[in-house]
């Protein structure tokens, strides 16, 4: 959009939703269709904005999972945090037909564009998978053929977002190569001890640094200090490694 | 060094920002005015407990950015930049 003579400015737009999808136990997948939407780059996020009738509001952030579409609708994946001001509501209460409000598309630089051809890494802590799977759908959407890797480590099967979606595309050759992480309970008969991502386990499923990947490393911000540590130690370059922190417990405020 | 946690990064500001800049902030590059760091803004730790917000730098934890909203005013102190080079070609939506 180069030479738009009136640069578009974001501001908050009504959302409505439209439908919700249950991924774990604690965490929701809400369907929105903004007014007047202009289309996402993979890997983008939007502020929601909750208004109380006492005129107190609250803003969060949150990754959009889907790929663009024509129809002006996207999905968010909000995870239910213990004490979160705005994730309960949005996880337990919100119904079908709800309006919030919304800021976005937000970021131009954690981002993938179906005109990239080089080697993808993404690596992604607990909720973190989140614009990262707008990366994986929107490649499948594009019918992109860019070799992507993912590396996801998750609490225990249960917690794994888009468990059926992300099977179905680990089925496919030509696809997208998961490796999982448990970090506190794996699957029977799993050969990986749990335990956290480390360095044996990114030989075993990262591209080598030698091909020369982009990464997208995304999830809490110790996650994304301790997998970046990581890639740089076994010669990946820091350059090549775009990462995006959700803070200490996931929700960024 | 701030060795806290409790760090986000300069895409989490980058809503704030954009009430302010009409150019999408988070691919735009800075120079650290202390350490000389060049880096897009995204990479800077970005740190919210506060009323407002700061960038730090990500290689010498110097402050690049606050931001503090004050009733209808807003303060931005953008004095631990040396400069900020801007893509014109992506507006916010990141076209």
């Amino acid at each position: 959009m180069a030479g738009t003579a009136v640069l578009g400015r974001v501001t908050w737009r009504a959302a409505r939703v439209v439908a919700v999808r249950d991924e774990t136990a604690t965490a929701r997948t809400l369907v929105l269709a903004v007014r007047d939407w202009p289309g996402q780059v993979a890997g983008q996020h939007v502020d929601v904005r909750l208004t109380a009738p006492d005129g107190y509001s609250a803003v969060r952030s949150y990754s959009i999972a889907s790929a663009p579409t024509s129809d002006g609708r996207i999905e968010i994946t909000v995870e239910r945090l213990p004490n979160g001001e705005v994730s309960p509501y949005l996880t337990q209460d919100v119904m079908v037909g709800d309006e919030l409000e919304l800021r976005g598309p937000i970021g131009g630089w954690f981002v993938w564009r179906s005109d990239q051809t080089e080697l993808i890494q993404l690596v992604a802590g607990g909720s973190g998978i989140v614009p990262l799977m707008a990366m994986i759908r929107s490649r499948r959407s594009a019918g992109g053929n860019s070799p992507f890797r993912l590396l996801y480590s998750v609490r225990q099967p249960e917690t794994v977002f888009y468990r059926d979606e992300l099977q179905a595309l680990s089925n496919q050759s030509d696809s997208v190569v998961i490796t999982y992480a448990y970090t506190r309970v794996t699957p029977k008969d799993w050969p990986r001890p749990a335990g956290r991502i480390d360095a044996p386990f990114i030989a075993m499923g990262a591209w080598p640094s030698s091909l020369r990947p982009t990464s997208y490393v995304c999830g809490p911000t110790s996650f994304v200090e301790h997998t970046t540590d990581l890639l740089i130690s076994v010669g990946h370059d820091r350059e090549r490694i775009r990462t995006e922190r959700f803070g200490a417990t996931g929700e960024r405020k | 060094m701030n060795t806290s946690m409790d760090y986000l990064d300069g895409n989490a500001a980058a809503g704030e920002l954009s009430r302010i800049f009409a150019v999408e902030i988070t691919a735009a590059e800075g120079q650290c005015a202390k350490c000389g760091a060049k880096k897009p803004f995204a990479e800077a730790h970005l740190y919210m407990q506060c009323p407002g917000l700061v960038a730090r730098c990500a290689a010498c934890d110097h402050v690049l950015l606050r931001l503090v909203n004050a009733g209808r005013r807003v303060f931005l102190d953008v004095s631990g930049l040396n400069w900020l080079a801007l893509d014109t070609s992506l507006q916010e939506s990141g076209k």
